[in-house]
C-alpha cells in the first residue's frame, strides 16, 4: 500500500489567518487552483492586502492523476503538485478561507462577495480564478442516476465495475483515459463520441488500442440513460442514421470537457456564449477592478500552466489598479 | 514488513509535532486476524510509534465486547479517535487508512489534539442546533484523491456536535454494504440509513439533509 502522504496540507497551515469581515481587502481572489494561487503569490510579493477564497483545493489539477506537462516536473501527481502551490502561498501568512463558496458578487468602489454561508466580504479589487467544472450531458436519467452509475472519476470508481459493461462518453484526452481505466477491470467498454475520430494525444490513442474490450462508436451520441435503481442501459444514437439503439451498460463515465463556474458573474460581467467571462489581454472584465484568469474565462486553451500565466497577468493588472489607479 | 518507509516516517513526524495533546487510538481487531486486519495494525503500531502523543489500545472485538459497544463499533478492522480524555468522540475508520485516506487520518487527529480552526459563526450555530442522533458513513476506494475531504467533513462534524457520529468505510473491504446502499461513486455519504449525499459536499449541504430527517 502507499500512502499519498500530502504535507502540505499540514506544515504550513498556521501561517494561514482566518478571511475577515471587518475590512476591505485591496484584491479578494475567488478560487485556489492554478490561476488563484500563482495571483495570491504575486499579490503578496507586491505587498498589497490580500485574501483567498477556495472552495477546494487544486481545482481541476486535485483530480488530475498525473501531470506530465508543467515545466520544471517531468511527472507529477495532480494532488501533489495542488499542495505545492498551497505550500508556496502559504509562506505569505494571507487570509485564507477553505471550504468557502461564492454565490454573488456586486461591483462598485467596493466589490461585495457573498458567500453561500451567508458570509460577505469586501474588496476594492477582485480577480475571478474559479475554474470549470465537469459538462453535464443533458439528457433524461443522467441526474437521477448520479452516484447510482452515472460519474466521472474512473479513478476513483473503476473498483465498482469489475467484469461489468460500461459506456465512456467523449472521446478526447479524459474520456480515453477513462475508458483505458476501465478496460482494466471491466468486461466490455463502449466509448461513444461525436466526431468521426478520437481527439486526444497519439500516445494515449495508442494505449486505448491495445485494450480488446474497447469498442469505439464514432459518430454517435447519448440521448438517454436509463435504469429504475441505477444504471441498466445507455440509449445511443447515429448521428448520420438517425438510428437509436439501447447499449447495455451498469456504468456511464461522462468525460465531455467542462464549464466555467461563471454562475455568480451573470449579469454583472459580461460572458460569452460559452458562459466564460471575457477578458482583455490586461486580464481585465466588463467591470472597473474586477479581473479574471484561468479556465473561467474566455482564454483558449485550459492548461494549467496557461491558468498559472494568465493569474499571474491578473494579479499585476489589478496591483496596478490598486496602486496605480489603472 | 513495514507500511512507512523512512522518508514517509520523517514526513510524518514533522507534522506530528503540530499535535496539542494527546490522541487515543483504539484499534479493534480479533485473534486470528482478518487479512485487511493485519495491515491496519501495522499502521497503527507504525504510527504510534512516531511519536507519545497517540496513545494506542488494541481491543479484540468479540472478547473486548463490552469496549466495541461503548465505542459502536460493529465490524473490524476498526480504528476508533478520541482526544486525551478518550471520551467517545463518534470518529471511526473501517478499513486502512491507506493512498489518500493517510490525510484525513493525519487531519483528524491534528484537530482532536486541539488544533483546529474554528468554524464560521453560521455554521456552528447550525450544528448546535442538532437534536436528533446523526450515523454518518463515508465510503470511499483508497485511490480516490477527493474522497478524504468528505471524509474530513464528515468527522468535523462528529467532533463539533455529540449528536454525530462518522465512519470513514474503504467500501472494497465491505462489498456488502456497497451494495447495501448501491455506492457506485465515492465519495458517497450515508445519512441515517435513508438519505445519500454523492461528492464531496459542503458541510451546509450535510447539515440541509439533518434538518430534514
Ligand atoms: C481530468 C483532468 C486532467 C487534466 N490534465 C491536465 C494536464 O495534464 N496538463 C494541463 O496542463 N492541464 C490539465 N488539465 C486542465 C487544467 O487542470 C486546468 O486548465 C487548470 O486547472 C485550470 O486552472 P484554474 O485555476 O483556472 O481553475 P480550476 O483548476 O478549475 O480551479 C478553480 C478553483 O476555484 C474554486 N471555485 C469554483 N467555484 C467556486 C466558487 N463559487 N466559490 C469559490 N471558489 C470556487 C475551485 O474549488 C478551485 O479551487 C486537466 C483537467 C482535468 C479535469
Amino acid at each position: 500500500m502507499d500512502f499519498k502522504l500530502q504535507t502540505g496540507i499540514f506544515t504550513e497551515e498556521q501561517n494561514f489567518k482566518p478571511l475577515k469581515t471587518d475590512i476591505v481587502y485591496d484584491v479578494l481572489i475567488l478560487g485556489g487552483g492554478p490561476a488563484g494561487f500563482t495571483a495570491a503569490v504575486y499579490c503578496m510579493r507586491k505587498g498589497v492586502s490580500t485574501g483567498l477564497i477556495v472552495k477546494e483545493i487544486g481545482g481541476q489539477v486535485a483530480e488530475t492523476a498525473g501531470i506530465e506537462n508543467y515545466m520544471g516536473y517531468r511527472y507529477i501527481n495532480g494532488m501533489d503538485l495542488a499542495m505545492k502551490f498551497k505550500e508556496q502561498v502559504a509562506q505569505f501568512g494571507i487570509d485564507y478561507d477553505e471550504k468557502g463558496t461564492v454565490k454573488a458578487i456586486e461591483t462598485g468602489d467596493v466589490k461585495k462577495v457573498r458567500l453561500t454561508d451567508g458570509r460577505v466580504f469586501s474588496a476594492r479589487a477582485l480577480i475571478i480564478a474559479t475554474g470549470a467544472a465537469w459538462r453535464k450531458l443533458g439528457v433524461p436519467g443522467e441526474d437521477e442516476l448520479r452516484g447510482k452509475g452515472v460519474a466521472n472519476c474512473s479513478t476513483c470508481d473503476a473498483p465498482f465495475y469489475v467484469n461489468k459493461k460500461v459506456v465512456v462518453v467523449g472521446g478526447g484526452n479524459s474520456g480515453i483515459e477513462a475508458a483505458i481505466d476501465l478496460a482494466k477491470v471491466g468486461e466490455k467498454v463502449t466509448m461513444v463520441q461525436f466526431l468521426d475520430r478520437l481527439t486526444g494525444d497519439k500516445s494515449l490513442e495508442d494505449k486505448l488500442h491495445e485494450f480488446k474490450n474497447v469498442q469505439v462508436r464514432y459518430e454517435h451520441e447519448v440521448t438517454g440513460i436509463n435504469g429504475s435503481q441505477s444504471v441498466e442501459s445507455v440509449t445511443v444514437k447515429n448521428r448520420k442514421t438517425g438510428k437509436t439503439e439501447d447499449v447495455s451498460a451498469q456504468g456511464i463515465f461522462v468525460e465531455i470537457g467542462l464549464v466555467p463556474n461563471s454562475e455568480f458573474a451573470k449579469g454583472v460581467l459580461k460572458l460569452n456564449q460559452a458562459g466564460e467571462i471575457m477578458v482583455d489581454c490586461a486580464s481585465r472584465t466588463s467591470a472597473p477592478g474586477i479581473f479574471a484568469a484561468g479556465d473561467v474565462t474566455d482564454v483558449p486553451f485550459k492548461q494549467i500552466i496557461i491558468a498559472a500565466g494568465e493569474g499571474a497577468k491578473a494579479a499585476l493588472s489589478a496591483c496596478n489598479y490598486i496602486l496605480m489607479g489603472e | 514488513m513495514a507500511l512507512f518507509d523512512e522518508k514517509i516516517r520523517q514526513q510524518l513526524r514533522d507534522i506530528l509535532k503540530n499535535m496539542k495533546d494527546a490522541v487515543n487510538l483504539s484499534f479493534f481487531t480479533q485473534e486470528f486476524e482478518c487479512w485487511p486486519c493485519t495491515d491496519v495494525h501495522e499502521f497503527v503500531k507504525e504510527l504510534a510509534s512516531l511519536t507519545d502523543t497517540i496513545k494506542l489500545s488494541v481491543f479484540d472485538f468479540q472478547k473486548d465486547k463490552a469496549r466495541a459497544d461503548k465505542f459502536r463499533v460493529d465490524k473490524i478492522p476498526a480504528i476508533v479517535l478520541n482526544g486525551k480524555d478518550n471520551a467517545y468522540a463518534g470518529i471511526k475508520y473501517y478499513g486502512l487508512p491507506g493512498g489518500y485516506e493517510i490525510n484525513s487520518f493525519i487531519q483528524d487527529m491534528i484537530e482532536l489534539s486541539g488544533r483546529k480552526e474554528p468554524l464560521p459563526a453560521a455554521i456552528a450555530s447550525r450544528i448546535a442546533a442538532i437534536s436528533k442522533k446523526v450515523h454518518l458513513q463515508v465510503y470511499v476506494t483508497l485511490t480516490c484523491p477527493f474522497c478524504p475531504g468528505a471524509v474530513a467533513v464528515a468527522h468535523r462534524l462528529a467532533q463539533e456536535s455529540a449528536m454525530v457520529e462518522a465512519d470513514m468505510i474503504d467500501v472494497s473491504l465491505f462489498p456488502y454494504l456497497g451494495q447495501r446502499y448501491q455506492v457506485t461513486s465515492v465519495p458517497m455519504t450515508i445519512i441515517n440509513e435513508t438519505h445519500s449525499l454523492v461528492g464531496v459536499q459542503p458541510m451546509e449541504n450535510i447539515l440541509d439533509v439533518i434538518k430534514k430527517l
